[in-house]
């Protein structure tokens, strides 16, 4: 057992350290965290697109990624540490979807003109994606989804509609599953596109966020043709890849923890100005939160350190995801206990505190044991798949 | 980062496996709860024959020389058991502080005596206010010409009835600051003035009132300085806290294997109750709790093991495992329903033992002031 990172994961925290304090936008830097950068804020899209070429341009977006590919070849241990950095300086030009699940979906695979087509962009941090998924009637249950991709020459058609679509308003291309064989199991008639969001057919309609933002949107397909060369993986084996993928992109909610680590800080020093540090319910508290930030942040480099070895992760994957989500929401509430009554302001309240950050954490944490699996499905995970309990 | 046993942690591991498994079934756990002495002195022989006594002892005091880290395993297999017995008091409240702070003199004499389990040592450090602070301790030592007149009382002692020697802090020296003035002494429990009295515990384990009536103990049985002793205390009480939890990592896992166990066999309105939704919420909500326990606790005994300043992750590890376990015991009780209430299923005898372990060196709130402390909160 070894807890220690070697000493060039060292020396990599340490460069994007001092990257992130020269680097960050001064408005940007403090207090910041995931989510607060809100995609549809015109003024940040100049500052995101700036910030994703300059970690393209340091690799960092293509880490773990084979050489012939431009990567590194680095052990996820060393991805997780770029999270864990990236969301503590505030995740700004870090495209969750494109670099942490589309690169693995292609290196993995992808076939030659695929990877050739789409990995040195994600690379150069040049394009953005959005994850064709979830439908109306295909939410927790999504192998359930009607999407329909039907062959026709040279093309698949696709007709339907996707919904809670993270940032499709400002996706260059779509990952996209849809069904291939209606006739067959559910599970085995799906199929997973690259779908280019500048197709003609394609309708996006950004939806407004309780917190005040545009970043999910409902997105419909009208005869959309895509080319047969972008189907991904084989006809109709959509499914199994998508499960691998899954069980990746729960172990990416570690970003909370460092998002945690940073709003922690900020609440100790605010503690300290406002006279309440020596208050034993509020030192409790903080103490409390930075516990749960040790153990789940210990969870998610276990995690790396599993996927690092290639042991399947469907429940170390999930005891990820419900940490570092659940706990998150506990800690924006920390936050906003903190914040009394000044909790209650708007974010852009010229009297709120810590820059309206926490009201606007604690708003967009409802949404973190939604998205990207329900606490509920994550336990069932768990304890299905990682535990061996019996099915329903 | 390397989350896994070596090989030889990994044979330590399963050796100790099979060896309680034999040797400490669950019906003698229960027959030495009924029993005053409190553990096989067969068992206790063979242990020490095993190393186990002198795990962490350099080999020149008759040890093996393995590192924290190492006896973490051990003592996570014995967790696992509910082994009774004083080997937590021996080797973690005795024979660690003493490789610590001892003289050589007292290293050789003692030490290589609790390796060959001849010797059984304990720690009195808490009073009747039941509390880890320094002011807390009152019990006085007042020196005469070549010794110290011990008086005062002591509770919470584990194993102090069959012990040989006990460390105990006592307050030698008046100051403004209760850190200052406490001295640790190596007592001789033998020593005329010092009584036992064993104490009725919910777990069975073995804890005792100690007082000193005017014991006399000689200079050289300063354990340590003079005066300097609470330093000491705290270190020896955060270690005690890790090792702790190592014990409450392998007595989590059982639990957690002993309630999926039943949660697969056990069959109501004609299915497995573990096919139910909220049986399956209890038994993930336990494994997350469960690998929380284990790792947080690993990389603080790894960093003792490795002789870095810690006390940041001692103090999370404590705080997260106390709140942890007590959950864990719980869910496990309503995932067994009433068959987990009776006293011949083994899930009482951890449940019986958990708050033990979450209330002892510091509970949870304990623990998280000193957290609060580290973070820069004063």
């Amino acid at each position: 057992m070894n807890f220690a990172f070697t000493a060039e994961q060292e020396a990599f925290r340490n460069e994007l350290k001092q990257f992130f304090l020269k680097e960050m936008p001064s408005y940007l830097t403090l207090p910041v965290m995931f989510f607060a950068v809100d995609m549809s804020d015109r003024k940040i899209q100049k500052e995101w697109r700036e910030m994703a070429h300059k970690l393209g341009e340091r690799g960092w977006l293509s880490l773990s990624w084979p050489k012939q590919w431009g990567g590194r070849e680095a052990s996820m241990v060393m991805e997780f540490i770029l999270i864990d950095e990236i969301m503590y300086y505030g995740g700004l030009g870090y495209d969750v979807q494109g670099v942490g699940m589309v690169a693995p979906l292609l290196v993995h695979y992808g076939s030659e003109e695929q990877k050739r087509q789409h990995l040195p962009p994600i690379a150069r941090g040049e394009v953005s994606w959005c994850q064709g998924f979830s439908e109306p009637e295909a939410g927790s249950d999504l192998s359930s989804l009607k999407t329909r991709a039907l062959a026709e020459g040279n093309d698949f058609v696709i007709n339907g509609q996707k919904l809670w679509t993270s940032r499709a308003h400002q996706a260059d291309w779509c990952h996209l599953l849809a069904r291939t064989d209606p006739d067959a199991p559910k599970h085995k008639g799906i199929s997973y596109f690259l779908v280019d969001m500048h197709s003609p057919g394609i309708t996006v309609r950004p939806l407004n966020g309780i917190y005040g933002g545009q970043s999910l949107c409902e997105v419909f397909f009208d005869n959309v043709r895509v080319p047969k060369e972008n189907l991904i993986g084989g006809l109709n084996q959509g499914w199994a890849i998508t499960l691998s993928l899954l069980d990746l992109e729960r172990a990416l909610y570690m970003e909370q923890v460092g998002v945690g680590r940073r709003v922690l800080e900020l609440l100790v020093d605010y503690a300290r100005e406002k006279g309440q540090d020596k208050d034993p319910l509020v030192r409790q508290s903080l103490a409390e939160m930075a516990t749960e930030i040790e153990v789940a942040r210990l969870l998610g480099y276990r995690t790396a350190w599993l996927i690092d070895k290639r042991v399947p992760i469907p429940g170390e994957g999930s005891m990820c995801k419900i940490a570092a989500t659940e706990w998150a929401q506990r800690w924006a509430n920390v936050g906003m206990q903190l914040l009394g009554l000044y909790g209650q302001l708007a974010e852009d309240s010229p009297l709120a505190q810590l820059a309206g950050r926490i009201q606007h954490w604690y708003i967009r944490s409802f949404g973190l044991t939604i998205t990207g699996g329900t606490s509920e499905i994550e336990r069932i995970v768990l304890a299905t798949r990682g535990l061996g309990l019996p099915r329903s | 980062m390397d989350f896994a046993l070596s090989e030889e942690q990994e044979m330590l591991r399963k050796s100790a496996r099979d060896f309680l498994t034999e040797k400490c079934p669950k019906a003698l756990v229960t027959k030495m709860e009924g029993e005053e002495k409190g553990y096989p002195p067969e068992l206790w022989q063979e242990m020490a024959s095993l190393g186990w006594l002198g795990l962490v002892f350099p080999p020149k005091y008759g040890g093996s020389g393995m590192s924290f880290l190492d006896l973490a395993v051990l003592l996570e297999e014995m967790g696992r058991a509910c082994l009774p017995g004083p080997f937590f008091s021996t080797v973690v409240l005795g024979g660690l502080p003493l490789l610590d702070i001892g003289s050589e003199q007292q290293k050789h004499t003692f030490l290589p005596r609790i390796a060959s389990g001849e010797l059984i040592f304990s720690l009195a450090s808490t009073e009747a206010s039941a509390r880890y602070d320094a002011a807390s301790i009152m019990a006085e030592a007042r020196a005469d010409n070549a010794h110290f007149t011990l008086s005062g009382s002591k509770l919470f002692v584990t194993d102090a009835h069959i012990a040989d020697y006990m460390l105990v802090a006592a307050r030698t020296g008046e100051s403004t600051k209760p850190e200052d003035g406490i001295t640790i002494f190596v007592v001789d429990a033998k020593s005329p003035g010092l009584t036992c009295t064993l104490l009725k515990t919910i777990a069975g384990d073995k804890l005792c009132q100690v007082d000193f009536d005017r014991v006399k103990v000689a200079r050289e049985n300063i354990l340590g300085r003079l005066n300097q002793g609470w330093r000491e205390v705290e270190r020896i009480v955060q270690r005690a806290a890790v090792a702790k939890c190592c014990e409450v990592v392998g007595a989590a896992q059982q639990v957690l294997e002993m309630t999926l166990d039943y949660a697969k066999t056990r069959v109501q309105f004609g299915r497995p109750i573990g096919s139910f939704q909220l049986v399956q919420q209890y038994c993930a909500n336990m494994a997350l709790d469960v690998d929380g326990i284990r790792f947080i606790t690993y990389k603080a005994a790894w960093m003792l093991s490795e002789g870095m300043s810690c006390a940041q992750e001692v103090a999370v590890a404590k705080a997260w495992t106390a709140d942890a376990y007590r959950r864990i015991i719980a869910l496990s009780h309503a995932v067994h329903g009433a068959i987990g209430f009776t006293m011949d299923r083994d899930l009482q005898f951890y449940t019986r033992r958990a708050k033990a372990a979450e209330v002892s060196f510091g509970d949870a709130s304990f623990h998280r002031e000193i957290i609060a402390h580290e973070i820069g909160l004063g």
